[in-house]
């Protein structure tokens, strides 16, 4: 019924994303047992679970980091943006270098245009010319996801893009992410903060122990726990009480 | 690739300490390896005093004269004289420790020579204080009075001659100013001959003067045998040198075909290494290798930029040393090749090192660490070690691109040995080591 629901909401949207019965395997660990996932244009999807849930190897089949052991990802690599959880820019180059750089390996048309834009949209056009090196988390974060968004991706896979950042930095940040999806792209999401899962994302996946145990709005699994008088996060440990976890 | 290339380049144009070290540190050591091994050590102070009267410097044999003090002075190229005018001075210095050692020529020396009833000597004192220098020391002094034994040697063995030939073919001889007539073997047999045939052919004597005339024949013969026999005792064995391995390279030449392979390894080293480890710390290994370049492509860059950088600076160094040593310009497009494959061997080990550490710091530890030893093991000079220890070295230095850049480098430089067979070993040594390197990257993030 959920995923008839989540499947429905997805096709509204129009579906731009949809992994199937992925399966990783780490040597005995089973990293993840065949989750699938659908994500429809435009959506915030987050993904959220315990340490060692699954997120971030997940998140690596989906931008084809690392190859899935077992099921099918719907959209090749190349097409969705990645932005790992550390900034993977070179410090000792400036904002515009850094820009300019990947805008070439991504063998972008119009180079200049696009770190213009990119620029104009993370709001770095005052802190172009200064080093990566010297600029704030939240800045830094912001080159980073500026850098996944060069080739103009349908989706944007965000490894938890707020962690290490200041609430002030993270509100920030959800802005700019908020700003993306209203604009068409698909973000998805791994994050440890519930809150912000609960906050910003339309969508929902709730894995643990490799095994995807929802995928929904915040909502129905707040409803599925049955206590509406409890908080998301409160909420989401006493759903994975409930499923064992 | 090369917007990577130009990336790197902006990184270390933004990065002028590492610069200056990663050139300054390998020229200075490279500098300090062939000073090292271009330069013997310094000339010891060596006290000297001649007790020799100027008027008795000069040996009269038989009106045959030998200046004994040239022969003193040969010994000069060596040391570094200190002229004191008495033996107790010359003994209170070393005492002292102002010389290391003192070299006394007794005044009776000439005399000596003169007589020539013994061998004349020459006093050395020596200060041992300093074991190394006092072994300098007493090897230079040994030799250098060896090179003037050989020499008045010589001179002996022509005055021998001179008396031999007197008694061959007779002559005149002057002894204490007097000059006497000496009649020879040649003219004795002569004159035995002819008192032979004058007699009557039944005397008795006949017999006894022919064994007499036969006597200054056979004589006479051997004696000029003996002319060859007393040249060979001037110079009784004589070295006829051949190089079988290596070239005629000098000494000067060879350290600046070292220095220039030290130079190129450790700037190609730390650089490949470092760079390719700080992908990985910088997190953008990964978002390369996701579509944007391949893991080999990355590779090959580093290699690239480390070798063109370490080409660049060998080159200025090089063209540094042309001001002081003289190197032949026509040969630049061999010092290429061998500086292009040289470049490619120590880069190529260099990501392998950065592959397999991931970590900058970790890189560029291993890759000094690595330097010396596999420079300093190429260098080890068969002979210096027992034969199976050196096969083991020899087989070790094989594994590292060092001894084959240092070959192709010294054929290119120096025309010393073929440069094909460094080449091709070199280009071995890059592939296995870009192996090496790509299996160490499927674990690298």
């Amino acid at each position: 019924m959920r995923e008839s629901l989540q499947a429905t909401a997805a096709t509204e949207r129009g579906l731009v994303l949809e992994a199937r019965e992925i399966a990783k395997r780490f040597g005995d660990r089973e990293a993840l047992k065949g989750v699938s996932l659908q994500a429809g244009r435009g959506e915030l999807v987050a993904i959220i679970g315990p340490n060692g849930a699954g997120k971030t190897t997940l998140l690596s089949i989906l931008a084809g980091i690392q190859r899935a052991d077992g099921g099918s990802v719907g959209r090749p690599p190349g097409e969705v943006g990645w932005v790992p959880q550390q900034a993977a820019v070179y410090g000792k180059l400036t904002v515009a270098e850094n820009l300019r750089l990947f805008a070439r390996l991504e063998k972008c048309q119009d180079v200049p245009g696009v770190v213009e834009r990119m620029l104009a949209q993370t709001g770095l056009e005052e802190r172009r010319d200064d080093q990566v090196a010297e600029l704030s988390g939240g800045n830094k974060q912001r080159v980073n996801i500026a850098i996944g968004l060069l080739a103009s991706p349908e989706v944007l896979l965000l490894d938890e893009p707020s962690a290490a950042l200041d609430p002030r930095q993270r509100e920030r940040l959800w802005e700019f992410i908020g700003g993306l999806a209203a604009e068409g792209t698909t973000v998805i999401y791994s994050t440890h903060n519930v809150q912000e899962a609960e906050r910003y994302a339309a969508q929902v996946v709730v894995l643990a122990d490799g095994e995807r145990l929802f995928a929904g709005s915040p909502r129905e699994l707040e409803n599925l726990v049955g206590a509406t008088d409890l908080d998301f996060e409160a909420a989401f440990v006493a759903f994975l009480r409930q499923r064992g976890h | 690739m090369r917007w990577l290339l130009l990336k790197d380049l902006q990184i270390l144009r933004r990065s002028p300490l590492l610069v200056a070290l990663l050139v300054l540190y390998p020229i200075v050591i490279a500098v300090l390896i062939g000073f090292a091994i271009s330069r013997g050590p310094e000339k010891p102070r060596v006290a000297f005093v001649n007790l020799v009267p100027p008027s008795a410097s000069v040996l009269d044999l038989n009106g045959q004269k030998i200046d004994v003090s040239k022969y003193g002075r040969q010994i000069f190229s060596r040391i570094d004289p200190v002229y004191v005018n008495t033996e107790k001075e010359a003994v209170d210095k070393v005492k002292s420790g102002d010389v290391l050692a003192a070299l006394v020529i007794p005044a009776d020396l000439t005399q000596k020579l003169e007589a020539g009833t013994g061998p004349a000597s020459v006093r050395v004192y020596y200060n041992a204080e300093d074991p190394v220098k006092a072994q300098f020391v007493q090897d230079t002094i040994k030799a250098e009075v060896q090179d003037a034994n050989t020499a008045l040697t010589k001179q002996f063995t022509k005055i021998a001659l001179n008396y031999l030939d007197l008694i061959s073919t007779g002559g005149q001889i002057s002894i204490f100013g007097k000059s006497f007539d000496v009649l020879g073997l040649e003219k004795a047999q002569a004159i035995v001959q002819a008192a032979q045939a004058g007699l009557p052919a039944n005397s008795p004597l006949r017999g006894d003067l022919g064994q007499v005339a036969n006597f200054a024949r056979l004589a006479r013969q051997n004696l000029d045998l003996s002319n060859g026999v007393l040249a060979a005792v001037g110079t009784p064995i004589r070295a006829d040198q051949t190089i079988v391995n290596g070239g005629t390279t000098p000494l000067d030449a060879f350290a600046v075909a070292i220095a220039v392979t030290v130079s190129l390894m450790f700037v190609t080293m730390l650089l490949a290494s470092g760079s390719l480890a700080l992908e990985r710390e910088e997190n953008a290994f990964l978002r390369l290798v996701r579509g944007l370049v391949s893991r080999t492509g990355l590779l090959v860059e580093k290699v690239g930029l480390a070798a063109v950088c370490a080409i660049a600076v060998s080159l200025v160094m090089l063209a540094g040393i042309a001001l002081f040593v003289s190197l032949e310009w026509g040969r630049f497009p061999l010092w290429l090749v061998a500086l292009l494959l040289g470049g490619l061997g120590f880069g190529a080990l260099g990501v392998a090192i950065g592959g397999i550490t991931r970590e900058v710091r970790a890189a560029s530890l291993l890759a000094f660490m690595l330097s010396l030893p596999m420079a300093f093991l190429a260098l080890v000079p068969s002979g210096a070690v027992s034969s199976g220890l050196y096969d083991v070295i020899r087989v070790i230095s094989a594994l590292f691109p060092f001894k084959p850049t240092l070959d192709a480098l010294n054929s290119a430089l120096n025309k010393s040995g073929s440069i094909g067979l460094p080449l091709v070993h070199l280009a071995i040594l890059t592939l296995a080591f870009g192996v090496i390197a790509r299996l160490s990257l499927q674990r690298f993030a």
